[in-house]
């Protein structure tokens, strides 16, 4: 499988950071909340009405919005949870 | 417990030692680490929860700040705010490395989080690089098993250099041990040291990423137990995306009768006392007083004191429930929930939280958007919680309720108040969201699902009766007193009449209050209302208690009806929010204007809202 947006992780799926494109504060709010190139990450739900991600990194969970989750460039695993 | 490497480190690059003549003999330490990792519980276990607000050199927000005897040490312990990254943006950050840049420490306590150690060694490796005596302490070790991770403090100590223990802050296993080493540390440096310029100190990005590797290799072990924890089972029913906002606001109603049903009681119960030490033991003491002085301490003062004791239940088991909601964990839930909804309004759901925080008190919200780094969503936000229906006015409105309306509508009539406070905070949001556009990004984390010990909640709910018994009573003894002289000034005539100087301003009022059935007495109320809304319900007290025969219930009921009621009441909950929350409107906004503007906009709503109703209402035959 190929690259991807975080944000169109499909559910159940896990998949591997390899990129933070984005300003440099939010690049370092998201280091400091264990988002790192190379660590695994799984998007648990999806709010409706284009409401934010739940997301699993390492062993810390964390809501964001979609727009944010674009920055994040992730390659999915072949293997699902 | 570990052995403890050497800290004695000297002063990196030999800036001057700052003046600690002033403090000899006193040592310095500083508490540090990310949000949300148990700082405040160590901070409060480690001194007794007996901290004060201090000033530093070089920081302008207020930091706690406790003495303590560590064996037979005095020490000064600094809580510093919950950072991220030492080299972050958010002013907290800025805040922290202020205070290391400019106050020597003796001893950096570092506490974080063990079951999230793979991220948030980040920050005790930036330490690390300061060269600053430290220790570390992982925290909620309790939690750990629970989420399949295993620690290896003696690694960890090895890598970073420093004294590494893990420990349950909240309910004390290692605690004991936490404590011996840091009257250890503490005991073996004498001198204490300032970081250097802390931007300086951070190594590249890479070497930084591969020593964290290391690290976490030796020293951080984890299981897969953490998909399948309680908190994950719970998330699916509370985050569900049809069940989800309903369960909120079931849960939100269910404490709001909680509060209502404990504190209604509880409220007349001590109203009762009061009325009767007033009776038994003031008035005869008193009775040899000339009656103006007489009438001015029991309706004054005592009728003022009076006010601020029928505050105190509704306060207390308020925040007793606060404080299970806060430390649960889900009010960064009800951010997923309503982020979507908040989007469309221009906020989001970190603003939704702190409207909820301002329903117990409006300042600590406002001051907890510090956390955002937009100034809009920040100016957005302080416009919006004022609407929030805080502790203060749910008083008031639990006492008129009652006193106007029918044991079965009371309950009815105080959620339609909370609906009123929702919809003027979403009309507000909405009206503005144009002048205050943003785009700031939305990052929060989701904690397990945490319940609070006992003491944790009573501590709070002592802390909140406390702070309000030291600061709000000034306020409300001040107004009622002031309410009473305006009431019986002049004395040639009947208090409160035409004549009085209650009178004159109520009259002078009317053209503007009249029309939503505001009365000249009621006005003057108002008017003292805008320092702090519990003086509106001791206003109200000396307003009506002029005749003793059927409680002041009674005697407001006999003289407005129930439109009259709601109306005054839809005026104290959207009108002005006090001088408290305006001064920190103004002090977060660093904008007088802006202060000006939130209270402009708060009256005139409330001034449309309670014309439109009480215009409708007449209008309907009411
Ligand atoms: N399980 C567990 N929870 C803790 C522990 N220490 C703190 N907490 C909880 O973690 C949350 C955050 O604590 P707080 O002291 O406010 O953290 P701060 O933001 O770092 O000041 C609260 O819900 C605490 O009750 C601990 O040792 N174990
Ligand atoms: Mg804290």
């Amino acid at each position: 499988m190929s690259l991807a947006e975080l944000s169109t992780l499909p559910l159940g799926t896990t998949a591997s950071i390899l990129g933070i494109t984005t300003e440099t504060v939010l690049e370092q709010r998201l280091q400091a909340l264990g988002f790192r190139v190379g660590k695994q990450i799984a998007v648990i739900r999806k709010a409706w009405l284009g409401g934010p991600l739940h997301v699993r990194i390492g062993t810390t969970e964390v809501i964001m919005r979609r727009c944010d989750a674009r920055s994040i460039q992730v390659q999915p695993d072949l293997i699902g949870v | 417990m570990t052995n403890s490497v050497s800290c004695n480190k000297c002063n990196p690059d030999g800036s001057p030692l700052l003046d600690v003549v002033s403090t000899a003999g006193l040592k310095q330490i500083a508490v540090l680490g990310m949000p949300n990792t148990g700082k405040s519980t160590f901070f409060n276990r480690f001194t007794g929860a007996n901290a004060s607000i201090g000033n530093w050199p070089g920081i302008t927000v207020d930091l706690l700040v406790a003495k303590i005897k560590l064996g037979q040490q005095e020490t000064q312990v600094v809580d510093l705010p919950g950072i991220y990254d030492l080299r972050g943006f958010s002013e907290d950050e800025e805040v922290v490395r202020r205070f290391l840049e400019s106050n020597p420490v003796h001893l950096v306590i570092i506490i974080l989080n063990a079951t999230q150690l793979d991220r948030q060694i980040s920050l005790a490796l930036q330490v690390k690089h300061l060269n600053l005596p430290a220790l570390l302490l992982l925290n909620m070790a309790d939690e750990a098993p629970k989420f399949g991770v295993k620690i290896e403090p003696e690694q960890i100590s090895r890598h970073l250099g420093m004294p590494v223990l893990s420990m349950s802050a909240k309910y004390g296993q290692g605690y004991a041990q936490a404590r011996n080493l840091i009257a250890l540390e503490l005991s073996r440096q004498s001198e204490p040291i300032l970081a250097g310029k802390i931007d300086k100190n951070v190594v590249s990005e890479a070497e930084f990423a591969a020593e964290m590797g290391a690290l976490l290799q030796d020293g951080f072990l984890v299981s897969d137990a953490f998909k399948n924890t309680l908190t994950t089972k719970l998330d699916r029913v509370l985050l569900h995306p049809v069940f989800g906002l309903p369960i909120f606001f079931g849960l939100m109603y269910l404490m709001f009768q909680t509060v209502y049903t404990v504190g209604k009681p509880l409220q007349d119960w001590l109203n009762l006392l009061v009325e009767w030490f007033k009776t038994t033991a003031i008035e005869p003491l008193l009775s040899f007083l000339p009656k103006f002085p007489h009438d001015l301490l029991i309706d004054g003062v005592y009728g003022g004191m009076a006010t601020v004791a029928a505050f105190l239940p509704v306060i207390w088991i308020f925040f007793i429930c606060m404080a299970i909601v806060e430390d649960s964990g889900y009010l960064s839930r009800s951010a997923y929930l309503m982020d979507a909804f908040m989007e469309r309004l221009g906020l989001d759901g970190r603003s939704f939280v702190m409207s909820l925080m301002g329903f117990g008190c409006n300042v600590p919200a406002i001051m907890g958007l510090r956390v955002m780094r937009s100034p809009a969503l920040r100016l957005l936000s302080m416009l919006v919680i004022p609407f929030s229906l805080c502790s203060a006015r749910l008083n008031v409105f639990i006492f008129m309720t009652t006193a106007l309306f029918s044991a079965s509508v009371a309950p009815l009539v105080l959620f339609s108040l909370y609906l009123f406070s929702f919809a003027a905070a979403i009309l507000t949001a909405f009206i503005f969201k144009g002048k205050y556009p943003n785009q700031e990004p939305l990052i929060l984390e989701l904690p397990p699902y945490r319940f609070p010990t006992i003491k944790q909640m009573l501590l709070r709910a002592w802390g909140e009766t406390r702070h309000f018994l030291r600061f709000a009573w000034k306020f409300i003894i001040f107004g009622v007193v002031a309410i009473w002289l305006c009431n019986n000034f002049p004395t040639n005539v009947e208090p409160a009449s035409a004549g009085t100087i209650s009178g004159t301003i109520g009259q002078a009022l009317q053209p503007i209050l009249g029309p939503i059935g505001i009365n000249p007495k009621l006005s003057v109320a108002l008017i003292f209302g805008f320092i702090a809304k519990e003086i509106v319900l001791g206003g109200l007290a000396v307003i009506y208690a002029t005749k003793q025969d059927a409680g002041l219930a009674g005697a407001i009921a006999r003289e407005i009806d129930w439109v009259q009621a709601y109306s005054f009441m839809l005026f104290t909950l959207l009108y002005v929010p006090c001088l408290s929350t305006v001064a920190v409107i103004k002090a977060e906004s660093k904008s007088m204007k802006f202060a000006l503007l939130g209270v402009f906009w708060s009256l005139a709503l409330a001034w449309v809202a309670s014309f439109v109703f009480y215009q409708g209402a007449r209008a309907l035959g009411f």
